[in-house]
């Protein structure tokens, strides 16, 4: 067999992989110690970083990409993928994560953003990536850049489930919509969503005092309508299979096995469950009621016995309380 | 018919789906039910084991009664066919990647199992794969994080492998990506998120 035939980060493997880890938990993680404790106890998968939502959340300041030693670390102590974050937009952190052998990367609203007029171009990569969305808008959006997977925002750190199960019933009322459009009004939604690649554009040319022409290039090489062709053929197939076709989790706020399952039975595919398992008092225990949570979403008295006495979960924070420039979910569009 | 895909974790839909697709185009009536807890896989025809997490799989398997019940099924000679992490299931011993995360497997074909035998997600690949069993036409296999038998013992028919090669992580020997011993199948890569029907057509055959 000649290697010239092996064939390296297709779009079917890209979102193959992530088909993997559906009905699934991904649970972060800040040391090796933590990940063997996710992997015992049945994650798919875990992300690698320097220190959870919450605690990012509390101590302020720019938050980045974890130190490559970490992740390192991690990587060499679990035989299940581990995912990392880079900032949205943030090309070079992506680039180094993927240099790193990580298995997904995550463009994350948990982490500064880098570039605020653009997310990273994902089809440049040949690991996949994960992103999340609030709404069907910016999900169509990451997958047309090439997201294999999408997750909703939440309020991560928050330990209030409110905010993932908001956005999850924006998108599946949204997605119940466009089934129903024929492809002229298909189109329009399309325009509309292509709108936000343009304000770099627009913004230079305005101060240049010249107009924004239809051949404009808006992103990369691609004019405003080119983009709207994307978007469209995305929300096509989103009409034929009254779904999005990547994989879609749960994120942002998940701290029980309850809320778990909650998303679930929500019609999510899996959870990221980031700050609940390692900041509640007893983390193995935590991570192995929401992995058996996750599959039993649907029988209330598996719910009822995997939650007896799991002591504290995450105290948490009540996410609509927070002012909008504390809220992570608004970075990135 | 019925046939039932093991359901606690992984790419199940996906299996559901094909395993629909492969009775209606070959004319077979039954269902395809997907499998979240015990007391379904008694009565199945054929059982699938799809791709996941393997020690994910194995340990929800464990803990809602589904292992026994599927080792019991192979006793009454109930096809099985397993796809990536249900090939690293369905083998008999695992290398120390297995060891380490303690694992349970089947056992169900006598071969040794390399979790992750061709590196992380970026190693992934598509290949254009012969099966001879499944005639000239080379299958395009999809490999996802996915293992390989090393070796296999005498009962057990290798249906596909890679030969060694003297780059990427396909260096060491050859490796045995299908196997079927018996009425139990085991292919490394993913048939249900393609279109070729063939191996669903080998493994019905078999009911």
């Amino acid at each position: 067999m000649e290697l010239s035939r092996l064939r390296h980060g297709t779009e079917l493997l890209k979102r193959g992989f992530a088909k993997m880890q559906k009905g699934g938990v991904i649970m972060d993680v800040t040391r090796a110690e933590q990940a063997i404790i996710a992997e015992q106890a049945g994650a798919v998968a875990v992300m690698a970083l320097q220190a959870v939502p919450a605690d990012i959340r509390a101590s302020g300041g720019v938050a980045r990409m974890a130190d490559p030693a970490k992740i390192v670390e991690i990587i060499e102590a679990v035989t299940i993928p581990v995912m990392a974050k880079c900032r949205i937009g943030h090309y070079t952190e992506a680039k180094i994560l993927e240099a790193l052998g990580v298995d997904m990367i995550d463009e994350s609203e948990v982490l500064t953003p880098a570039d605020t007029y653009f997310h990273v171009d994902k089809r440049d990569f040949t690991v996949p990536f994960v992103c999340g969305a609030r709404s069907l808008g910016e999900a169509v959006r990451r997958i047309w850049e090439g997201a294999a997977m999408i997750r909703t925002k939440g309020e991560a750190g928050t330990g209030d489930v409110a905010e993932a199960i908001r956005h999850m019933r924006l998108m599946n009322e949204a997605i119940a919509i466009v089934t129903k459009l024929d492809d002229d009004a298909l189109m329009d939604v399309a325009r509309r969503y292509a709108e936000p690649y343009k304000r770099l554009a627009e913004e230079v040319r305005a101060e240049l005092g010249m107009p924004l022409t239809e051949d404009t290039p808006v992103f990369r090489e691609y004019t405003l309508l080119e983009v709207a062709e994307g978007l469209f053929e995305v929300l096509k197939e989103i009409k034929e299979l009254g779904r999005l076709p990547v994989v879609n989790f749960a994120a942002g706020g998940v701290a029980t096995p309850a809320d778990a399952a909650r998303m679930m039975s929500l019609g999510a595919d899996g959870v990221f469950v980031g700050s609940g398992i390692f900041k509640s008092e007893n983390p193995e225990k935590m991570a192995k009621a929401i992995v058996e949570a996750v599959n039993n979403y649907d029988r209330p008295e598996v719910l009822a016995e995997v939650s007896k006495g799991l002591g504290e979960p995450m105290r948490g924070l009540e996410a609509r309380k927070l002012l909008e420039k504390e809220m992570l979910q608004v970075r990135g569009w | 018919m019925k046939v039932g895909v093991i359901g606690v974790q992984g790419d199940v839909e996906e299996h559901v789906v094909a395993m629909r697709r492969a009775l209606a185009a070959f004319g077979l009536h039954g269902e395809v039910v997907s499998i979240r807890r015990s007391g379904i896989v008694p009565s199945c025809d054929a059982l699938v084991i799809p791709g996941g997490e393997s020690t994910t799989l194995s340990r929800l398997m464990l803990k809602e009664g589904i292992f026994p019940e599927v080792l019991e099924a192979a006793e009454r000679d109930v096809p099985i066919l397993g796809t990536c992490a249900g090939m690293v299931l369905l083998a008999k011993e695992g290398n120390e990647e297995v060891a380490k995360t303690g694992q349970k497997l089947l056992g169900l074909i006598d071969a040794k199992v390399e979790r992750n035998a061709f590196g992380r997600q970026r190693e992934s690949f598509e290949v254009a794969l012969s099966i001879p069993a499944f005639g000239p036409e080379p299958f395009n296999a999809v490999f996802i994080r996915a293992p390989c038998y090393v070796s296999v013992g005498a009962g057990v028919e290798v249906l596909a492998k890679l030969e060694a090669e003297k780059t990427l992580k396909i260096t060491k020997r050859e490796c045995i990506v299908a196997a079927r011993q018996e009425n139990v199948v085991a292919v490394a890569f993913h048939p249900e998120l393609t279109n070729d029907l063939r191996l669903h057509r080998y493994f019905l055959s078999l009911i």
